[in-house]
């Protein structure tokens, strides 16, 4: 029986509980800035004995994956955190933990990646890392966010998967902002993880293993063949482990959640913590009549194409907002709408698809840019026209 | 006071208004109500002028943009009226909570406030000094908060303010700061 307590925390610190509680056998991390309260707040516990982790202080991000990488491919449960640039510093390394098939757990706290030097909110950082071959999950709220680190040891410790996840929460406006979260008791959530044997070890010297050997035009592609059918195989494993949490503590999780979504004929796509803004604003639009939904998305890799399709096949206009932008793509279009784009085109839909840039940087997104959205929607509904493909929210110009 | 009541906290870097601002969010979870506290963050240094932000709610609260029409502003150091303009969006029936010797009277007339305003003053600064001997009077401005807004339950906040700093602190200066939150309390002034 879960008992859970009822806590104010930052989003930071409720990530900082879920890795008490799962106590993983390896922490690395690199101590100073751009990193969170999370690897401050975990380190107490580490420095008060709360946890058996192996605390690695490093010199940078970049070490600090390279010895989540080596710890775990000695078959440790191991965790980080990071955000920004530290985790562009990672870059390099993600890719390594992902192809080497290691189920490491990050929690990543968005932030803008410099220049110019910001600190705030917006989804550069990990959007970056979208081709590395981790699994992504975006948090709307603290709770969310510690509910998902739970999982993401599930996730990726999955014998089908090995592969690793990173947790995301938005910075400042989650991370350094104290919300109600109920934090399961330890028990119940050691439980839940469960304990982890590793299926290659470097340590289990009765079996020895090669990690990363050389491999080249003989079966490097073989291997990434490999790579990507593992994730296509985490969809399921994210919706289970999803549903499985819902019965143990109550919350289920899945690809996204729709809210107002039945009979809409307009939708907004959105991650983390704008979606609560969308779903206030689109609360009292509905009792004017408006007919619009919210889809917020959860899993963005691996991508939900066939799943977003279904949620949107009877919705005529669809507002894709991304809190970063790719540069040099179609029209200077954000990543979440470009995938959404060929998932719609791949289909043969033919819904009208109009994208936002917001929010760069932590420029705050006021409900009036959301109502700006849903009239907008309503207007390309209407004509069946998208004046502009991609739009700017709270922008000077 | 409405569903969803927005707070603002006016203070300098350094003073404890983000813990303020927290307390504030503990104590409405102590009574069964959903919050967030959030700071802004910038640049600042030690002194320099910076907002946190509160918010109270008998339903979740899903919002997650700046407060820029709050009901209520807690103004901290008094040094800020007349650097920072801390009315600034404050509701038409709003209130206006500072941390001075004046009067509120005298308040309302620096800033040329309207009658709708409601203005509250406590000398929060004066308490501290009597009583936790140190000038930290941003978590006592709870006392004044409660009073002026009944927001949250005095005798709850007390419980949780000495739960919190019977953990850390000797029984005397959690009994201290007890007493100072309960005379900001009792000498918060109202006109």
């Amino acid at each position: 029986m879960v008992v859970s307590t009822k806590m104010a925390l930052e989003g930071a610190h409720a990530s900082a509980q879920a890795m008490r509680q799962i106590n993983p056998d390896v922490v690395a991390a690199y101590p100073i800035t751009p990193q969170t309260a999370i690897v401050q707040t975990f380190s107490q516990y580490v420095a008060d004995g709360e946890v058996d982790t192996e605390f690695i202080a490093v010199e940078s991000e970049h070490a600090a994956m390279s010895a989540c990488i080596g710890a775990a491919a000695a078959g440790g449960r191991v965790m980080t955190a990071t955000a920004a640039n530290g985790l562009a510093l990672m870059w390099e390394e993600l890719y390594i933990a992902a192809s080497l098939r290691l189920p490491i757990v990050m929690s990543v706290v968005n932030r803008a990646l410099s220049a110019p030097l910001n600190i705030h909110c917006d989804h550069s950082d990990s959007m970056g890392a979208r081709d590395a071959g981790w699994i992504q999950l975006y948090s709307e709220t603290g709770q969310e966010a510690y509910d998902n680190t739970i999982q993401a040891v599930r996730i990726a410790e999955h014998p089908d998967l090995l592969l690793p996840v990173m947790v995301m929460q938005d910075g400042f406006i989650t991370g350094h902002a104290v919300e109600l979260v109920e934090v399961a008791d330890d028990a119940s959530v050691k439980e839940f993880i469960g304990t982890y044997t590793p299926k290659y070890s470097l340590l289990d010297i009765d079996h020895p293993v090669t990690f990363g050997a050389w491999d080249l035009w003989d079966y490097y592609f073989e291997h990434k063949r490999q790579q990507t059918d593992a994730m296509s195989k985490a969809m399921k494993v994210i919706v289970d482990v999803g549903k499985e949490f819902g019965q143990v503590f109550g919350r289920t999780y899945g690809i996204f959640d729709a809210y107002a979504m039945d009979d809409a004929e307009l939708a907004i796509i959105v991650l983390s913590s704008t979606a609560g803004t969308a779903r206030t604003v689109i609360r009292e639009l509905r009792k004017k009549g408006l007919k619009i939904g919210l889809l917020k998305l959860r899993v963005f890799r691996p991508f939900p194409a066939q799943e977003l399709v279904a949620a949107l096949k009877d919705v005529k206009a669809v507002a894709v907002l991304d809190r970063s932008i790719s540069f040099g793509a179609m029209e200077g279009a954000g990543p979440l709408f470009l995938e959404v784009c060929a998932a719609l085109f791949a289909a043969g839909a033919t819904q009208k698809v109009v994208n936002y840039i917001y929010g760069l940087g932590g420029r705050d997104v006021l409900p009036e840019y959301i109502e700006r959205v849903a009239s907008d929607l309503q207007e390309i509904a209407d004509t069946g026209k998208v004046k502009s493909l991609v739009n700017y929210l709270g922008l000077r110009e | 006071m409405a569903k969803l009541t927005e707070i603002r906290w006016h203070g300098r870097a350094g003073q404890g208004i983000v813990t303020a601002s927290e307390l504030l969010a503990e104590a409405a979870l102590k009574d069964d109500k959903y919050f967030q506290a959030f700071p802004e963050y910038g640049p600042e240094r030690m002194g320099a002028p910076i907002k946190a932000y509160t918010r109270i709610s008998d339903e979740p609260i899903e919002l997650h943009c700046h407060i820029l029409n709050p009901e209520v502003v807690v103004v901290v150091n008094p040094n800020l009226l007349g650097v920072v303009d801390v009315t600034e969006g404050l509701a038409e029936d709003g209130v206006l909570i500072v941390n001075t010797s004046e009067t509120p009277q005298q308040i309302r007339a620096r800033l040329g406030l309207k009658n709708n305003k409601k203005v509250f003053t406590v000398d929060a600064t004066r308490i501290a000094l009597e009583t936790i001997k140190r000038d930290i009077p941003a978590t006592l401005m709870l006392g004044a908060i409660i009073r002026a807004t009944g927001l949250v339950s005095l005798d709850k906040t007390l419980h949780l303010v000495q739960e919190k700093l019977g953990a850390k602190l000797r029984a005397e200066v959690v009994e201290n700061n007890l007493k100072a939150l309960r005379r900001a309390y009792e000498e918060v002034k109202e006109g």
